[in-house]
């Protein structure tokens, strides 16, 4: 067809690139650029040495220097190392009790004493770092993948799929966790930590959804949007290349929040006995089980406990410091 | 002829009703050509433009009739995807603010570059190269370093400079620009705008300039479309128009620019306010501000008279308009 030649040009530039008109500023332009030309690489005159290149490398530029991240990110790199490697600083079996010390105070060796059962609360809370890490993890990254999926096609496309959506996340948002879990979750029998990782994901995907699909209408309506429409970019590359950029940062946020809000989750389920179940060793069951000796052994509920609190404080620290570092407008 | 629309209708729903965003405008670029379209905040000329540009929220919009022949071939009726190869390619826009229309997590070369791999399926590489070739085209000094900076590290003039780059990249036939300089300061404004001129030679592009701007008009554009209410009023070359406006909305507006030799006097200013879009007055639109207005004014949609080949006036009393005092030649809108 004679009239698509246009739109399909060969890369040549029509006209006189430099014209007799452009005058003695592109001349400048030109001779400044050809002078600082042989270190295209380096920093640029002025400006900040070794200027970071993209968000996320000015994000991280911007994290390396916030204690608040450094702080949270040193506890969260630890607690991951525990929970892959908890032999390395607590070599004792957890499972190993002797009924004669049930309650007994810290001694050497024992440095947090001992639970109502006899179990060392120091192994037993560095074991229980593992069901927690990995309830918190999966069941966030469950979340965060179908949340953001399914909420940000909603809020690209909107219409018919977009409602649908809505009124779903609202029925979910209707059911309350802790009755759901007690009712979901007291049908299974299984003592691992995917029930609970599945039960968090089914309930949680509605925030993280509702939270994406805000997002993306926001950056939807930004003139950026229209003007990559504008140049001929498709529905998918707006998407990916220029919403999903602006829209993710507070998924990531929340997301990084809820993930202590899910290993207190797990902790509250299984206290209540339907989330992990003996002979697991997680933080939630050590509460349940102390929490009748509070009074004559409080040690067998505070360690675990304060565990959790670190735990829980440092996933939320980290991510007050992302979201901070993730807006280039505080730069 | 490059670009002709016709008879152009777009409406939005809102919840007061359909806003008559777009009346029948219609227009007609040529190759080299420099239309300005000239009219209030809300006559519907940005509208026109994202018609045209097919990138109109629908909804709320709705395009209710007209075509858009861009090269002979009705760009309404065409495919999404075809339309999407035609933008940047064969239409490109200029967007107001240049803040908002970078993407503000991409740096400036890498938006730039996305022309090149959208259209033509370039490399990074090569696309990162042709965006310090365009940033150069646009004098923004010290390209090769600045390609990697960020839109927010830019000053105003400059970041519009890359919009501009950005709409020239493929080297399309026709560029909107929506009121380019509206957010610049007046010494950047100039600048800018002699460049665009001056890019638009060079390439020897249409050129839709959008403006509110009159001064801005005198010195570039070769034709003047005024829209009031979502319709044309008046279009004609510029200097004609300026000289002898055959239209009293124009008329007001020409007498609303401030001139240094009525020192001392009050500016003039067109009473009442534009009509809501939900709620035009029938009749000519104008009529509840103009001075010229009679009884029929008030019940007949005045057509766009020909008031010479290549002038046209939606006043039922353009004679008189054009014969009335005559306001002098087009330097008193710069003044």
């Amino acid at each position: 067809m004679p009239d698509q030649q246009p739109f399909e040009q060969p890369g040549e530039p029509r006209g006189p690139v430099a014209g007799t008109g452009t005058g003695g500023a592109m001349d400048l332009a030109a001779s400044e650029a050809a002078g600082l030309a042989p270190d295209p690489g380096g920093p640029a005159p002025g400006g900040p040495a070794g200027r970071p290149r993209s968000l996320w490398s000015d994000a991280w530029h911007d994290l390396r220097r916030n204690p608040v991240f450094l702080l949270s990110a040193l506890v969260i790199c630890f607690l991951i190392l525990i929970a892959l490697w908890p032999s390395l600083i607590a070599p004792g079996n957890p499972l190993q009790c002797d009924l004669a010390r049930a309650q007994d105070g810290p001694r050497p060796g024992h440095p947090f004493g001992y639970d109502g059962q006899g179990c060392d609360v120091y192994t037993r809370t560095v074991h229980g770092a593992r069901a927690s890490v990995t309830v918190g993890v999966c069941a966030t990254l469950g979340v965060a993948v179908l949340g953001s999926v399914l909420g940000g096609l909603a809020g690209f496309f909107g219409g018919a799929w977009d409602a649908v959506l809505s009124r779903i996340t609202d029925i979910f948002f209707a059911i309350p966790v802790v009755l759901g879990g007690l009712v979901l979750l007291s049908v299974i029998t299984s003592s691992t930590v995917w029930p609970v990782v599945g039960f968090i994901v089914l309930l949680g995907w509605p925030q993280i959804s509702r939270i994406a699909r805000g997002a993306v209408i926001t950056a939807k309506q930004h003139d950026y949007v229209q003007a990559a429409r504008a140049l001929g970019a498709s529905n998918t590359r707006i998407l990916l290349r220029h919403i999903a950029p602006n829209a993710v940062a507070p998924v990531i946020v929340v997301a990084t929040i809820a993930l202590g809000t899910y290993i207190a989750l797990e902790a509250t389920l299984s206290f209540l006995g339907v989330g992990l179940k003996p002979p697991s060793v997680s933080w939630g069951i050590e509460i349940s089980a102390a929490s009748p000796y509070v009074r004559n052994a409080p040690h067998a509920l505070l360690w675990p406990a304060g565990a959790l609190a670190v735990t829980v404080l440092a996933f939320i620290m980290l991510g007050d410091a992302v979201r901070d570092a993730l807006d280039p407008k505080l730069r | 002829m490059l670009l002709e629309v016709s008879d152009l209708h777009v409406e939005f729903r809102t919840r007061d009703g359909v806003a008559h965003a777009v009346n029948g405008v219609s227009y007609a670029v040529d190759a080299g050509q420099t239309l300005a379209v000239l009219g209030e905040s809300g006559s519907g000329k940005s509208v026109t433009a994202q018609a045209i540009m097919g990138i109109l929220d629908m909804p709320p919009g709705r395009i209710t009739g007209g075509r858009v022949l861009f090269r002979g071939r009705d760009l309404l009726t065409l495919k999404e995807e075809e339309r999407r190869r035609i933008r940047g390619a064969g239409l490109a826009m200029i967007f107001q603010d240049a803040l908002s229309a970078l993407n503000p997590v991409m740096t400036v070369g890498d938006q730039l570059g996305e022309m090149f791999v959208v259209h033509r399926g370039a490399s990074r590489r090569a696309a990162r190269a042709r965006a310090v070739e365009l940033m150069e085209r646009v004098r923004i000094p010290a390209a090769a370093q600045r390609v990697r900076d960020y839109p927010h590290q830019f000053s105003g003039g400059m970041r519009q400079r890359i919009m501009i780059a950005m709409a020239l990249a493929l080297e399309p036939d026709l560029i909107i620009a929506d009121e380019p300089t509206t957010a610049l300061d007046v010494t950047v404004q100039a600048q800018v705008m002699d460049l665009l001129a001056e890019l638009r030679r060079e390439y020897d592009m249409g050129l839709i300039l959008i403006t509110h701007d009159l001064g801005v008009v005198a010195d570039v554009a070769d034709k003047i479309a005024v829209m009031y209410a979502g319709r044309i009023v008046e279009q004609a070359p510029v200097h004609e128009l300026y000289r002898r406006p055959a239209h009293p909305y124009t008329r007001g507006l020409l007498e609303s620019i401030p001139r240094l030799d009525h020192k001392g006097r009050e500016l003039y200013a067109i009473k009442g306010l534009p009509p809501s879009l939900t709620r035009i007055p029938p009749g000519c639109a104008f009529h509840p501000r103009c001075p010229m207005a009679r009884e029929v004014c008030r019940t007949d949609v005045p057509p766009l008279y020909e008031v010479s080949p290549t002038r046209g006036s939606a006043c039922h009393f353009w004679r008189e308009c054009l014969d009335g005092h005559a306001v002098d030649g087009p330097d008193r809108a710069r003044a």
